[in-house]
């Protein structure tokens, strides 16, 4: 009975991770081809079909917003913004909190103490108050908003790493790498990294899919983006004034956010099974 | 213990002063009040501009107005509204009860629903339930909170016109806001709660529990669930910052008078004391319930009390 239990939810586990990969590819590769497939970027007006409601026409499949503009191509360009903040601004994150945290947790000493303060102060503040501060003063721009959200995330990665160096840099592989007297980048970059990095990896993945979702509720309150360029959060924003008459424009761009931090995070869920198997549960 | 609590309270002094340092930066960066105070209100001459400026005190350097700041924040007078005039600490102290009930009804919403579900899950272990109850709550997780409050309005406000959607206009005013934050929490409580119960399932106590012969609502609800309450409590105060974040953004769509709504209007106004005011205060709310937790593991916990 047991046996046969864990089979079917392996078998479970499994297809949610596929979801999660089918879901994340056809995302991704939807919004790099979105210029090829809508040369206007959806910015083309049709003002004899405004509102036009959805599965009506298949010129436009999902309908049109309030200026004529077809829902559908506009939600795939909308998808390079949320995925370029999304992706963008966790690399930059990881590569600067994760150089951190190796040195930290290797070196220790002063500046591992600094570190660990600016951890402490960073798990307390209210980041989304300080992004509409700080949005607010430096304007509604794509590069503001990646710049803060590297700057306030960093220090995860880096917390992160710091204690994966920490259970790895007295194991017997690292020691006897230092026996045959490699240098401290190599044995960082070359042994540390690779095998400390998982955890890592599961965070970006859930982190790309919670600054999806950040950036789209600043967008939405037209303290993100730059509300001209089509954006998930801006289509939304645009949809309240149109709720009563129009439902689809206030749900279809929130579907596509639904659908690809759902990706996202089935995928990050299924990194984290196989990667950390005493979790399965 | 005391030991520990005056190690706290000095990271939270230090957490205050970092936010309060940050803040005042920032609203300064943005831009001038004087500028936008007099903008299309006829023409004003540089002296003009600068008698205002004198009169906000925006002339003096950017330490000694921070000093003031602070000054005035421990003794609760937190300057007036660039427009209109009003204390600060009024248009908080209206602002923030609102902000509070909010915040209060959704976690209450969210963990009357994530408790028994989170304990039914865990209880019937790799059942369809559990699946069901995993897979529903990660959607929630991947919803966004605006988002939600919109297709909430749509039904409930527009579509069946059970409900206002906005504004507060009495006590049926915060059933959509606090539904559309209790679900948000829900879907990261739910995972929650079924973690903390199955660890502590497979404790001895509970084995011992069981073997009296002690019905199995006495076993879940009396001794696992106590014990799961310091991982539960522990969470639910590292997550209030994000709580209080998502409820200043739900404050905007449901117009919902509360310190969201007061620091969005503040910052379009560029009313510096205001914003200043309001962020600080949030953040000091957050510092304060989390030294809370603390105390409270002493309460839930002897153990951590004799240490």
């Amino acid at each position: 009975m047991e046996r046969r239990s864990r089979h079917w939810l392996r078998g479970l586990r499994t297809l949610e991770f596929g979801m999660g990969a089918i879901l994340t590819a056809t995302t991704v590769a939807l919004v790099l081809l979105a210029r090829t497939l809508y040369p206007d970027g959806g910015e083309a007006m049709d003002l004899g079909a405004r509102l036009m409601p959805p599965f009506q026409d298949w010129s436009h499949p999902l309908g049109t917003d309030s200026l004529g503009r077809d829902l559908l191509a506009r939600i795939i360009n909308g998808g390079r913004i949320s995925l370029t903040v999304g992706f963008v601004s966790v690399v930059g994150g990881v590569v600067l909190g994760t150089l951190l945290g190796l040195i930290a947790g290797y070196y220790r000493g002063f500046w591992d103490m600094i570190l660990m303060r600016f951890a402490d102060v960073q798990l307390a503040l209210p980041f989304i108050l300080l992004a509409i501060t700080f949005t607010a003063i430096l304007g509604a721009d794509l590069w503001n908003l990646i710049a803060f959200m590297i700057i306030s995330q960093w220090v995860q990665y880096a917390r992160v790493m710091r204690g994966q160096v920490l259970s790895l840099r007295d194991r017997e592989f690292i020691q006897s790498a230092r026996a045959f007297g490699l240098r401290d980048a190599r044995i960082l970059f070359d042994h540390i990294l690779p095998n400390g990095f998982g955890p890592v990896l599961i965070l970006m993945t859930l982190n790309v899919a919670n600054n999806i979702l950040l950036e789209s509720s600043l967008t939405f309150l037209g303290l993100g983006v730059d509300p001209t360029i089509p954006s998930w959060g801006g289509m939304l924003a645009d949809a309240r004034t149109y709720l009563q008459s129009a439902w689809w424009v206030g749900v279809f761009p929130g579907v596509a956010i639904m659908i690809t931090v759902l990706g996202l995070n089935l995928l990050g869920d299924g990194l984290r099974d196989y990667l950390d198997p005493t979790l399965k549960v | 213990m005391a030991g520990f609590l005056i190690k706290r309270c000095a990271q939270a002094v230090f957490v205050v002063l970092a936010v309060t340092l940050l803040v005042a930066w920032a609203v300064r960066l943005s831009g001038d009040p004087a500028i936008m105070m007099t903008q299309g209100a006829g023409s004003f001459t540089a002296q003009d501009l600068e008698n205002i400026r004198k009169a906000l005190g925006l002339d003096r350097p950017f330490s000694v107005q921070y000093l003031e700041f602070l000054k005035d924040l421990v003794t609760f007078q937190l300057g007036n509204s660039f427009f209109g005039g009003m204390p600060v600490a009024r248009l908080i102290g209206e602002a923030l009860p609102s902000t509070l009930l909010l915040a209060s009804v959704s976690l209450l919403v969210s963990l009357a629903i994530s408790v028994p579900l989170g304990v039914y899950a865990a209880v019937h272990r790799r059942s369809l339930a559990d699946q069901v109850i995993r897979v529903v709550s990660l959607v929630g997780l991947s919803l966004p909170n605006f988002w939600l409050a919109i297709m909430l309005v749509l039904v409930f406000a527009v579509t069946l016109g059970w409900l206002p959607a906005s504004g507060n206009q009495g006590p049926t005013s915060i059933v959509l806001p606090a539904l559309t934050m209790g679900v948000i929490l829900t879907a990261t409580n739910l995972r929650l709660v079924r973690t903390a119960m199955l660890e502590t399932l497979t404790a001895q106590y509970v084995m011992v529990a069981r073997s009296k012969g002690l019905s199995e609502r006495v076993v879940l609800y009396k001794h696992a669930l106590r014990n799961c309450a310091i991982p539960i409590i522990t969470y639910v105060g590292l997550q209030f910052g994000n709580l209080i974040g998502g409820i200043v953004v739900i404050e905007q769509v449901f117009g919902w008078p509360g310190m969201g709504s007061l620091a969005f209007d503040a910052v379009a106004a560029r009313d510096y004391p205001v914003l200043q005011g309001t962020v600080t205060v949030l953040a000091l709310v957050i510092v304060i319930v989390n030294l809370l937790v603390d105390l409270v593991y002493g309460l839930v916990d002897p153990r951590i009390r004799a240490e």
